[in-house]
């Protein structure tokens, strides 16, 4: 009888290894004892997942393998499963076995194409000699504070204008509260609670950092009432042709009919990840009034007969988290009105697309933001399979304005034939920066002269992205076409959520297509190839100094065509948009 | 309802739940697609299948895409064709040069669509994962189309594979990214059956040439029977895939998938063997299997058959027919069962016969054959997929009946409440909406706690009670003294739990109970799956589908087996040996005088070892058996086959049986001949010949034949399907299934009366076969197990399976892949119990009963209970049977393997190499024929 010759490779685990425990990674008992002193007596619901997750990351700075173990097994999930999703959002620090944690404070300088502008890069190039080793330094997507260009994140603490010096100023200031490094709460809301110095007021006159004292919530009272009836209300809306601001323009009013004809339970989901580069109308209304918000919200919940209320704010606002969350408690304790729809709070955890309609569906469900193929639609099945209302922040925060000095107040503003208001976010090389509350239809022209002081000193306007990183990019010679809906399709742009970029003889519409292909293949899920392996393809072609215009175009059609959600639809406008307004810039 | 719409310019139908991509491949129009695989949820991510609609802005995946009234397709437009071409060119460039497959779907649509040379730069490659024995992960080759995700999620419900990170970093993982080999895979294999580019494949390209044929057959190992196929070049197996069966529907487990090179491994007997005259007995020996030769010498087949039957009929013409017994196989095929106890009644002349059914679900069939009438099962396992509730007891399919519990597990993810009750917490406890872990040894006590809720909270079916069922009264009565408070303390779950419990099982539409081997293996096992039955009966949880009784087999063909009579008190189909008609027809039939025919049941498993020590049994015949190794107190076994005075092994290999006998004939594995086989849910299949026998090995059929001529007995069974035919003339349940109809449809469901007759996966809808069609209640009291742990042995000891080895572990620590990946004995230890001891996971411990004791590798587990030590039995270096507790139960006669009393000591040794292969792969065999 012969004998053994081929040994099978078995790197995986060793004899030894299948001697000593089951197949697969063991949980650690002093792991599994502390996941469960963190989680204390809330819920194992697979929707928690990702809050579970917070309470690690921020409690230890870190996700270690044997924490996320523990976590599977205390929650009754795979690993695989949470490891899938803690990998996937850009927040969570996952550690395994034998790997160094990362230093204990994190500094996130943004990357986003306002800050590139301002001298992020100069800022990233400095710090690490500044900082030293101790102090993690990362380029962050947008974090949403481009009127503060060049902004950082220190901790959880933004920093306006960031210079080396303030950055460094509130690293040694971390480093006085939490000298004990890791395993502390170093990084939770609860210890920061600077909100940022912002002189600038919002329309009713509300500074940034707290809320409207002795609101009142009588137009909700008067709903609940009977004083308002929900068919004048929806009615109202319609007339007023208010559209949703996250981007996408739909009529909110005909959205509330088509909801409330579902079955119920119906469920809310208010989107707050306000991530589109440029972006910050949401955050700067958010700091200043959260209770218009919240009535709107209730308003809406109210009319359309919903069950729940989720709303997701993107986690890089730590400030407006707490400051929501202290609104809610209130609003829970004293109630305006009897019978409130149940309200959560979920913190998202760094990801763009998570401000994708059915993408934030999914990571509420506690998953990988993955976008949802379509149909069904959110409003027939969405969130937990149920109809669902999803709004933007801005949507709901001006239906107490319509509802109180009525439809026709709205619909009367405008100009060039467009109606309503449009909260601009302007930022780029313009004197004064911020969000300008402006007619729709509004020119950049006009909107740059009568609300942003006019051009820096020096700079003459080149070009403009008219709806952040997706909306494409335009030349100065088309900076008269109104600013709307609808208006920017013949150009191959759109609007969107208004994010308004304006680059000047100092830069390239280039460097701001590399830019923002840089971010759509750093955000893009990963699900679909035109999109996952699009954007990486992208990216290496715009990289050349002379661009192939035929693949490039080719690339473009099946990113456009085939794609499973607006990002990867949405991705090539940039690239499209030099190739057609400046191709001198790239050869072409 | 069909929906009309025009595809590439055709008016077409769809019906309801047809996709876009359904219609155009049924009106054979191509669409290239990536990431749908039939059988698998759609994902709709790869979009090479995307089509042009009329008036939407953008394409639309057609294999997710329900067409509406009027809409118009187009799935070969420009801007839809170029998008698909586009999207491959998009993958092809991220295509390793390798090749890891025969069959690259992203390179065949490739071709078909005449995209070129892909024009983009291709991307950074990940390293190749070889760290798992039986699957290669060349990750070079993954499309992210998550065919394997789904596979592994949502199809076995193994939950091991992920899709981790985002973006163009967007990768498949297993676990935490671990290596596959050091995850928590089950190697299911069901991932490489789904993966459509080679990234994960057969380990060591074993699946790249292209096989010389292929063969549909069935697995041989577990009695769920899935059905797969054997690809086959050079007389070697190559690689196994699933198809689609009624049990399986193309999936396999570990065993079934890697588990075959078993047939080729060189420790084959290719000739007979005949005991060396100065190689005495001893029930002590050791085995080894390199010095073969001290213990036999090799024979003509000639001189081997006429020593092995000529004794056989002297003993049986000096001692009497009682002198002889006779062990069949739940391995081999309902023919050679078939035959084996027709030549164990009519040519030794005895019904000493009986075969490890004893060992299983003895007690189980004897409750069922009193209760309800018959032995099988109700329901088939796939019936859970329609059930509310779904209770499992004392069974851990994940480990023993894999590819049963993924329907479980999709049934659960369907939304049916699973309820696990059982001491140890196996792996579907993670799924369960309720884990009942009570205490080992106290069924009893639990079932009748949940009786005595559904009598007291009138949860019975009063009708089904009144129209179907005898002896309600008296279990009634009978549970009265079982209140779930007195209950609780003894069986370790609390009384709120078993109430609710026992409401779920009897308010739901539909509630079917599986249960396994720690229900049977203990003195109460009937008694245990007496409470079973009267559980179902109260609350007519029987009878319909998605609601009844379920006893899990264990062999592939132990059902077909005890259904063709391999039992001591029955003839085929389950006729009792003491009824006097019974024998005049089964005379007839068999062409023999009624008076040969033995009129008392013969001897058990057990009682056959008791009868050697008493010389009451003399000689026997054991076809592919291994009492050695698996009866329980395995010395005893030992030493009773060693004082035999004829031993006769039919084997494929020397197993420690065979090590015993006087004579060896060298038999055929299962992959090697053709026969019918059983499965639990009682559907017969046809496995099928794929390769010769090694050598002069024989087909088993043909050497019971030539030890029935060497009897005495003139039989001329040609083909297979002879026997077969002569069977279904005997057995009224098979006499609807014809050879020619196996052969053409694979697989029939008995009863089956006539050869139009469907087949009956559900039965008892109507009546129950018994006196009167009416079922019967049997009220059992607590009976506790024979020995209780005490302060000299104060731990208990459980035994049982693992995923990767089979029984007694000839075959699969055989099989080089599963010998890889389970290679050492180990004892499955709590981690506390360990800790307590001073012993650190992986050290030796020596485990010590009354009877014996071994030594091996203590695994910390937190899956047995404290105090509780759990064993698997195949590792002869380590046999615990050993160990085991030979104590009957008095009805089904089975030991109770389940419960015996243990110390453990730290330290002893363990063999150095104990497996056949330690995880190699081994040469093939020097034919010396």
């Amino acid at each position: 009888m012969n004998r053994a010759v081929i040994p099978i490779a078995v790197q995986g685990a060793s004899r030894e290894r299948k001697r000593q425990a089951p197949k697969g990674r063991r949980v650690d008992p002093v792991a599994l004892a502390e996941v469960q002193a963190l989680l204390g007596t809330s819920e194992r619901r697979r929707d928690l997942l990702i809050e579970h997750l917070h309470l690690i990351q921020d409690r230890y700075g870190f996700l270690s393998t044997a924490h996320l173990a523990a976590l599977a097994a205390e929650m009754r999930l795979a690993q695989a499963e949470v490891f899938e999703v803690s990998s996937f959002y850009h927040h969570f620090d996952i550690v395994r076995e034998g790997e160094a944690a990362p230093a204990a404070l994190t500094v996130r300088v943004c990357g986003g194409l306002s800050c590139e502008l301002a001298g992020s890069g100069e800022l990233l190039a400095r710090l690490p000699v500044l900082l030293g080793r101790d102090v993690r330094i990362l380029t962050a997507p947008c974090i949403g504070r481009c009127e503060q260009a060049p902004a950082a994140l220190v901790g959880q603490q933004a920093i306006p204008h960031a210079t080396p010096a303030a950055i460094a100023q509130s690293v040694s200031n971390h480093g006085v509260r939490h000298q004990s490094g890791h395993g502390l709460k170093h990084d939770t809301a609860e210890s920061v609670s600077t909100l940022v110095p912002d002189p600038m007021v919002d329309g009713y006159g509300h500074p940034a950092g707290s809320a409207v004292a002795g609101y009142d919530y009588a137009l909700l009272r008067a709903c609940y009432s009977g004083e308002r009836e929900v068919e004048a209300v929806i009615a109202e809306l319609e007339h007023s042709g208010l559209r949703g601001l996250g981007g996408a323009g739909f009529p909110t009013g005909r959205k509330w009919r088509i909801v409330r004809k579902e079955p119920g339970p119906r469920l809310m989901a208010v989107n707050i990840d306000e991530g589109e580069p440029g972006t910050f109308k949401d955050r700067f209304y958010l700091e200043r009034d959260p209770q218009r918000f919240i009535e709107g919200m209730l308003i809406a919940a109210w009319a359309v007969g919903i069950d729940e209320i989720y709303i997701y704010l993107r986690d890089e606002y730590h400030d407006c988290r707490k400051l929501l969350a202290t609104e809610l408690q209130k609003l829970h304790e004293n109630p305006p009105v009897p019978r409130l729809p149940k309200i959560h709070l979920r913190r998202g955890a760094g990801a763009y697309i998570c401000g994708e309609e059915s993408a934030m569906i999914e990571s509420i469900e506690g998953k990988r933001g993955m976008p949802r193929l379509r149909p069904p639609y959110v409003a027939q099945v969405g969130l937990f399979g149920r109809p669902t209302l999803e709004h933007n922040f801005e949507t709901l925060y001006w239906v107490r304005d319509i509802l109180e000095k009525g439809a026709d107040w709205f619909a009367s503003q405008g100009r060039n034939g467009r109606k309503g208001l449009r909260s601009f976010s302007v930022s780029g090389r313009v004197k004064e920066p911020g969000v300008k509350l402006a007619p729709a239809g509004i020119t950049i022209r006009e909107l740059i002269a009568d609300y942003c002081g006019g051009m820096l000193d020096g700079h003459e306007l080149y070009a403009y992205l008219p709806g952040g990183a997706s909306g494409g990019i335009l030349p100065a010679a088309m900076g008269d076409i109104p600013l709307d809906f609808d208006t920017l399709q013949p150009y191959g742009c759109f609007i969107g959520s208004a994010a308004i970029i304006v680059l000047s003889n100092h830069d390239t519409a280039a460097a701001a297509a590399r830019n923002m292909m840089s971010f759509f293949r750093d955000e893009s899920c990963g699900q679909c190839t035109p999109c996952r392996v699009g954007t990486a393809k992208a990216v290496d072609l715009i990289a050349q100094p002379v661009w192939d215009a035929g693949l490039l175009g080719e690339l473009s059609q099946v990113m456009r065509d085939a794609s499973i959600c607006g990002l990867g639809q949405a991705a090539p406008n940039p690239v499209d948009c030099v190739l057609r307004y400046f191709p001198h810039e790239v050869g072409a | 309802m069909s929906v009309n719409f025009e595809l590439n310019g055709r008016n077409v139908a769809a019906v309801a739940g047809e996709t876009v991509f359904h219609v155009a491949r049924r009106e054979g129009i191509e669409i290239p697609t990536l990431c749908h695989k039939d059988g698998l949820d759609t994902a709709g991510n790869c979009r090479a299948c995307v089509v042009e609609i009329d008036g939407e802005r953008v394409l639309a995946p057609s294999c997710c895409r329900y067409p509406s009234e009027g809409m118009k397709v187009d799935t070969a437009s420009p801007r839809a064709l170029s998008a698909q071409k586009m999207v491959l060119e998009l993958l092809l460039s991220d295509m390793p040069e390798t090749a890891y497959t025969r069959d690259n779907e992203v390179d065949q649509w490739a071709l078909r669509l005449a995209v070129g040379k892909p024009r983009f730069a291709p991307r950074r490659q990940p390293e190749a994962d070889l760290s798992h024995a039986a699957i290669a992960v060349n990750l070079d080759a993954c499309i992210q189309c998550t065919r394997c995700v789904r596979a592994c999620r949502d199809e076995q419900a193994n939950d091991v594979i992920g899709l981790a990170f985002r973006g163009d970093h967007a990768s498949i993982v297993f676990d935490m990214a671990d290596p596959m080999g050091a995850s928590t895979c089950v190697a299911c294999g069901e991932c490489v059956q789904a993966c459509p580019t080679g990234a994960l494949m057969p380990a060591r390209g074993a699946a790249l040439p292209v096989p010389e044929k292929r063969v549909e057959s069935v697995c041989p190992y577990c009695g769920v029977g899935c059905q797969l196929t054997y690809n086959v070049s050079d007389n070697r197996i190559q690689y196994v895939e699933g198809r689609d069966g009624p049990a399986n529907h193309g999936r396999l487990c570990v065993k079934g998938r890697y588990g075959f090179d078993y047939a080729h491994h060189p420790h084959r007997l290719t000739k007979p063997l005949i005991r060396r005259a100065d190689a005495p007995k001893r029930g002590d020996f050791t085995m080894d299997p390199d010095h073969v030769f001290d213990v036999f010498r090799e024979a003509s087949w000639e001189e081997a058959l006429a020593l092995a039957g000529g004794k056989l009929a002297q003993l049986r013409d000096t001692h009497g027919a009682k002198a002889l017994a006779g062990f069949g196989s739940a391995k081999g095929s309902n023919e050679e069962a078939y035959l084996f106890q027709k030549l164990v009644r009519t040519g030794f002349g005895s019904n000493n016969v009986d075969h490890c059914t004893r060992l299983c679900h003895a007690s189980s069939v004897a409750a069922l054959l009193e209760g309800i009438g018959s032995g099988a099962v109700s329901n088939p396992v796939m019936d859970v997929m329609q059930s509310e509730v779904i209770v499992l007891i004392g069974a851990n399919p994940t480990v023993n009946h894999p590819v049963a519990a993924t329907w479980i597990k999709n049934a659960v993810r369907k939304g049916a409440k699973l309820v696990v009750c059982d001491p140890r917490r196996s792996e579907l406890a993670r799924q369960a909406h309720r884990f009942l872990q009570f205490k080992p040894d106290t069924d009893v006590a639990l079932l009748n706690a949940m009786m005595h809720v559904i009598v007291h909270e009138g949860l019975v079916d009063e009708t089904f009670i009144a129209s179907r069922t005898i002896g309600y009264d008296e279990l009634r009565q009978n549970v009265e003294g079982y209140s779930p408070e007195l209950m609780a303390p003894i069986c370790g779950i609390d009384a709120e739990t078993i109430r609710y419990t026992a409401r779920l099982y009897a308010k739901s539409k539909g509630s079917m109970i599986l249960w396994g081997m720690g229900v049977s293996q203990h003195v109460h096992g009937t008694d245990n799956a007496r409470c079973l039955i009267a559980l179902a009966l109260m609350t007519g949880q029987i009878g319909r589908p998605g609601t009844g009784l379920h006893p899990l087999r264990g062999q592939n063909n132990v059902q077909g087996a005890s259904d063709a009579g391999l039992i001591p008190m029955m003839f085929p189909d389950y006729q009792r040996v003491s009824e006097p008609g019974v024998r005049e027809r089964f005379a007839a039939a068999w062409q023999v005088p009624p008076e040969t025919l033995d009129d008392k049941p013969g001897l058990t498993v057990v009682e056959v070892m008791d009868a050697i020590i008493d010389g009451k049994v003399r000689g026997m015949y054991i076809m592919g058996e291994n009492p050695a190794m698996s009866d329980p107190d395995a010395n005893h076994a030992r030493e009773a086959l060693a004082a035999l005075d004829h031993l006769v092994v039919q084997d494929i290999f020397l197993t420690e049986t065979a090590y015993l006998a006087d004579v060896i004939l060298p038999a055929s594995a299962f992959p090697e001949k053709t026969g019918s086989f059983t499965n639990t849910d009682r559907t017969v299949q046809i496995g099928r010949k794929a390769i010769d026998p090694p050598g002069e090995a024989k087909q088993d059929l043909w050497i019971i034949q030539q030890i029935a001529r060497e009897m005495g007995l003139d039989w001329q069974y040609g083909h297979v399907s002879e026997v077969f035919e002569e069977m279904r003339g005997v057995m009224p349940s098979i006499a609807g299934i014809s050879w020619q109809r196996l052969e053409r449809e694979h697989a029939v469901t008995y009863p089956c009366p006539a050869e139009d007759h469907p087949g009956t996966p559900v039965v008892f809808t109507e009546q129950f076969p018994r006196e009167s069609g009416k079922a019967r209640f049997v009220p059992a009291d607590i009976i506790p197990a024979n020995e209780r742990p005490d302060a000299e042995y104060p731990m208990v000891l459980i035994t049982g399976r693992q995923l990767e080895h089979w029984h007694t572990g000839s075959m699969t620590r055989r099989a080089s892949v599963l010998d890889a990946i389970e290679p050492d004995p180990v004892a499955l230890v709590h981690p506390l119990d360990l800790a307590a001891m001073g012993v650190e996971p992986g050290a030796t411990i020596t485990i010590a009963s009354r009877r014996g004791e071994v030594a091996s590798y203590a695994r910390a587990d937190d899956s047995s209970p404290r105090g509780a030590i759990f064993v698997p039995f195949c590792y002869y270096e380590a046999a615990v049977n050993k160990l085991t507790n030979p104590a009957l139960d008095p009805f089904g006669k089975i030991p109770e393997f389940k419960y015996c009393a243990i110390r453990v000591i730290p330290g002893g040794e363990v063999a150095e190499q104990g497996s056949y292969g330690g995880g190699q792969l081994l040469e093939p065999p020097v034919h010396s024929g």
